[in-house]
Formats: structure tokens, sequence, C-alpha cells
């Protein structure tokens, strides 16, 4: 069995006594170099399971282990320096007056020596293509650079998991695009697991699993493609199907024949002069 | 830059003034600020103007820039100087304007007060015009490090002053956007009398508070995320070095006191 980096077991949160409960009895693991999607509608609990991770929050019910290590309040900064986390609102998590110190900043809090320092933010920006940026503010970047740059200040770190709390969730369709292939690529050259929370369903066709979350609990665990399938069951929790995958349900229904459920434009392309060609 | 008004505008340029350490500059002012007092003669006065002008001079500025962006100032120092006139009365008696005996000590006191405060103004606008606001953050952090030891909280000081300055552009985009949403529901930010127009910037204020509260809920998780546990064990990208040019710049102003201590009467 592989080692698991992330393990939650029977976790269970609320915000207080009076408040109902967020998670209820939620397990499951997640391993190192895999990219994990968390998906589930507004209040499914999917951004909790986020400052679950790195001690933003603590589980009334129920264990959390980050590499090894129960998360705890004597463990968070423990926990914190292997475990990267980009944020909703790219303003809101711009600390430095300009680029070059917002990728510092992290870098500062672990005491790292300058010399260091100046290489790690050399590269890290150069890993999301932002170097040109260096000495820009926050307020001349777009939104998507910006999240490029917390990007670049995680990578800095160096950490073992990167989450993505609905980090597109605010961006343009152009800058949503940029943040996709941004972190595709940092995924394909670091050695990291990647946990992406989304509520589009768009944003999970790359992932190698997927987690689907509703009131609280675990819907489903299953790749991508399966989670496709399931189209109806998808709608009647709030989320909403691609295109593509809508698409090729009305063909399937015009009675074209799509054997494997397509996850991108060229999937279903590939499928439809295939089959043209048989016929 | 259209903006005439330019107390606390920085100006980015390479000239020797620019490239001091901001701490080197920051000490000077605060002895000029003080010795601008002690002068007395008009040598004292004299050595001071030309410490001040050629201080400018070396910014690279253009002095015509700075005067005219020192306009509302300028009409403080002739108030200065008129209310002079007409109060002060001593010595003899020159001429009478509009009826108003002017004395002879009047003029010079005017005269001098007036080119005192002018010499405040310009000094301490050339550190602001030559110095960014980071630049200004980190040597007082650096300056006040000693008062360290009685528990003064100088790092949190300093990390309050640049995230201030990170987010001033971004709350005025956030203002001009509210005063657009509030404007578009009928709020008449820039007609009728002035009560009504105080009352229109309720509806501005308020939704501005609420979502600066906001950010800094959501900035302080994300600090926190970053592993920002306060200033203990925390290394510095900015680093601040004391050249050969600050301790010449330094030495050039020790002259000057001592000028100043020899030309006083």
């Amino acid at each position: 069995m592989r080692q698991s980096f992330i393990e939650f077991n029977n976790v269970s949160f609320r915000y207080g006594e009076e408040h109902p409960w967020v998670l209820k009895n939620v397990s499951f693991v997640i391993y190192p170099d895999e990219w994990v999607a968390i998906i589930g509608h507004n209040g499914s609990g999917k951004s909790t399971i986020a400052k679950l991770i790195n001690g933003l929050l603590f589980p009334q019910e129920g264990e959390i282990i980050v590499d090894g290590l129960k998360v705890s309040q004597d463990t968070i900064w423990e926990v914190r320096k292997s475990v990267g986390m980009v944020f909703q609102n790219p303003d809101n998590q711009f600390v430095g007056t300009t680029v070059r110190d917002d990728v510092a900043f992290g870098l500062e809090n672990r005491g790292v020596p300058r010399p260091e320092m100046i290489k790690r933010i050399d590269s890290s920006l150069t890993a999301v293509s932002m170097n040109d940026y260096l000495l820009h503010e926050p307020h001349r970047l777009s939104g998507g650079q910006k999240q490029r740059v917390a990007i670049a200040s995680i990578l800095a770190i160096s950490p073992k998991v990167i989450i993505l709390d609905e980090a597109t969730a605010m961006l343009d369709p152009t800058g949503r695009l940029e943040i996709m292939s941004t972190i595709t690529e940092v995924q394909d050259k670091h050695n990291l697991a990647l946990v992406t929370i989304t509520h589009d369903l768009n944003e999970i066709t790359k992932a190698d699993r997927v987690i689907v979350m509703n009131d609280g609990k675990v819907w489903l665990e299953a790749t991508p493609r399966e989670v496709f399938t399931k189209k109806e069951e998808l709608q009647l929790i709030g989320l909403d199907t691609p295109f593509v995958s809508k698409l090729a349900d009305q063909l399937t229904n015009l009675g074209v024949e799509i054997n494997n459920q397509p996850l991108s434009h060229e999937e279903l392309l590939e499928e439809l002069w295939i089959s043209h060609s048989k016929m | 830059m259209n903006n005439a008004f330019i107390i606390g505008q920085y100006i980015p340029g390479e000239s020797i003034i620019h490239r001091l350490d901001p701490r080197t500059k920051i000490t000077i002012i605060f002895f000029f600020v003080i010795i601008v007092f002690f002068a007395n003669s008009i040598a004292s006065y004299g050595l001071l103007t030309v410490f001040s002008i050629g201080s400018a001079l070396a910014t690279r500025i253009k002095l015509s820039y700075i005067i005219k962006g020192l306009t509302p100032v300028w009409f403080l120092i002739i108030f200065t100087f008129i209310l002079h006139l007409v109060v002060t009365r001593e010595g003899d008696v020159l001429f009478e304007l509009l009826s108003f005996p002017v004395y002879s000590g009047a003029v010079a006191q005017g005269s001098a007060i007036s080119l005192r405060f002018f010499l405040l103004i310009l000094v301490t606008s050339l550190l602001t015009l030559t110095t960014s606001p980071i630049e200004i953050t980190d040597a007082i952090e650096s300056l006040l490090h000693p008062l360290k030891r009685i528990k003064f909280p100088v790092h949190e000081l300093a990390l309050m002053m640049s995230i201030s300055l990170r987010f001033i552009p971004t709350l005025m985009q956030e203002t001009e956007k509210i005063s657009k949403a509030q404007a578009s529901r009928g709020v008449d930010f820039k007609t009728g009398p002035i009560k009504e127009r105080l009352q229109a910037i309720v509806p501005l204020l308020v939704p501005l508070f609420v979502s600066a509260f906001k950010r800094a809920e959501e900035l302080a998780m994300a600090m926190e995320a970053r592993g920002y546990q306060g200033g203990e064990g925390r290394t510095k990208l900015r680093e601040l070095k004391i050249k050969p040019i600050d301790i010449v710049t330094f030495g050039i102003f020790c002259l000057i006191i001592i000028g100043l201590y020899l030309t006083r009467t």
C-alpha cells in the first residue's frame, strides 16, 4: 500500500456549539504526487477541509494527519511548512508592497538567509513566468497575475502539498486558464501533491481523483471520468456538468455512438471523427 | 504629473540624494529641524539656506517643480510674514502700510520666521520626494530597533505601516467602485448643500469599512497560512546598508552644524 500524505479520520467540524455540523464524519486519504480535486456546491464543507489541513481550524471530532504529524496547536507551524495554500481573493493574500516582497514574505517568516532567499524568489517566479514583474506593485497586476504570484510565493517555501481554495473563482476566463495551466505545469515539474477545491466541474478534468462533497459528507470518490457519468445525480446536488459532457449526452440521445465519456473538446472531437469513419 | 502638491509624493530617481540610506536622511532631517531654530544671524540663515537649496539641487528634481509644488505652503509663509509685519512693534517705524505702522524689527522677524518655515518644509519634503514609503518604513524600523528592549512593538509597527501602504491603492480602487455603484443608485456626491454632501458619504463609508474588515480577516489568515508568527526569527529581504556616501554626507552635515555655531551672534 502507498504511504498516505494527508489523512482525515472520521473528522467532524462545526463553528460553534449552536451551529450545525459543517463536516460530518469525513474520512479520506491523499497520497503524495497526486492531484485531488475536491468539489461541492457552496456550503458543502469543501473550504473547511482546506483550513483544517493546515491548522487554521481544528476539528471537534476525529483526527487529521499531515505528513505523519497529527494537526494540533503544537504542530501547526511544522505542518504549515509542508502545506502551501492559495486563497480565493487575489488581493487579500498579497502581503508585500511589490511582487518580490510578497514572495519573500513566506521565506522571511521561516528565517531563510538573504542570499538563499534571492535565489528562491527568482526560481519560483520563473516557474510561474512572472519574473518580468519583480518590482511591480499589486495594483498594477491582473487578478490572474496576482494568483500566479501567490503560487510562486508558495513554491518558494517548497511545500509538499499545494492547496488551491477556489483560487480561480474570482478570475475572468483568461485568468482561469492562466492558473490552470500554471498549476498543471507546476505539478509536472515539482514533486508535490495538489489539492484543488472548486465548485466548477470544468476544473476537475485534469485531476487524478475527485472527491465530491455534499452536505458535509463525502458523496463520491472517483476518477473525473466516472464523476461525469453521474450527470443527473450531480445536478441534484447543485453541480453543473461541463458543456462538452452535456453535448456528448445530447449526441448519444440522437444516436451518435460515443463510447468514452469525453473530458475535453479534443477528446470529443477524437470520438466523433473515429465514429464517423466507422460508419 | 499634474498633481501640484508635492508633500508626501515620491519621485523615483538615481541622484545622490535618492541613493542615500534612508536612515541617513531621516537622522539629518531630524537634526536639521532642531538647528533651524538656533540660527539667529544673516550669515547663519544664509548657511542653512545654501545647505537646503544645495540638497534640493542635488536631487536632480527641477527646483521650479518643487517650488511650485509647495504653493499651498507659500500662502502660509506669506500670511505669517504679513502677520508679523502688523503685529510686531520693535525697532523704528519704516513706513505705513494702509495706515498700519510697519517697524524694522517686524520686517526682520517676519522674514526670519518665514525663511525658517520655508526651509523646514523644503527639507522635509525632500525626504518624501527622494525616498519611497517602504524605504522610510524600513528606516523607521531600523532606527527604532533599540526601543525593542523596552518592549516597544517596532516590528509590528513597521509591518502595519507597510501593509497600510500596500492597501492604499486597493482601497482607493474600491472607494471608486463603491461611489460609482452608489451614484448609479441615485446618491449624489457632487451637488447640493454641504450638509447633504456630507450625508452622502455615509453610504460610501459603510461598505468601505465592511470590506476593509473582511480584507483584514482574510489577510490575517493568509499570513498565518504562510507561516507568519511575529517578528522573532524572521530574516529580511530588503536590506539597509551604510555606504561611504552616507558617511561623507554626514560629515558635511556636521560641518554645517559647526559653521552654524560659528556664524551665530
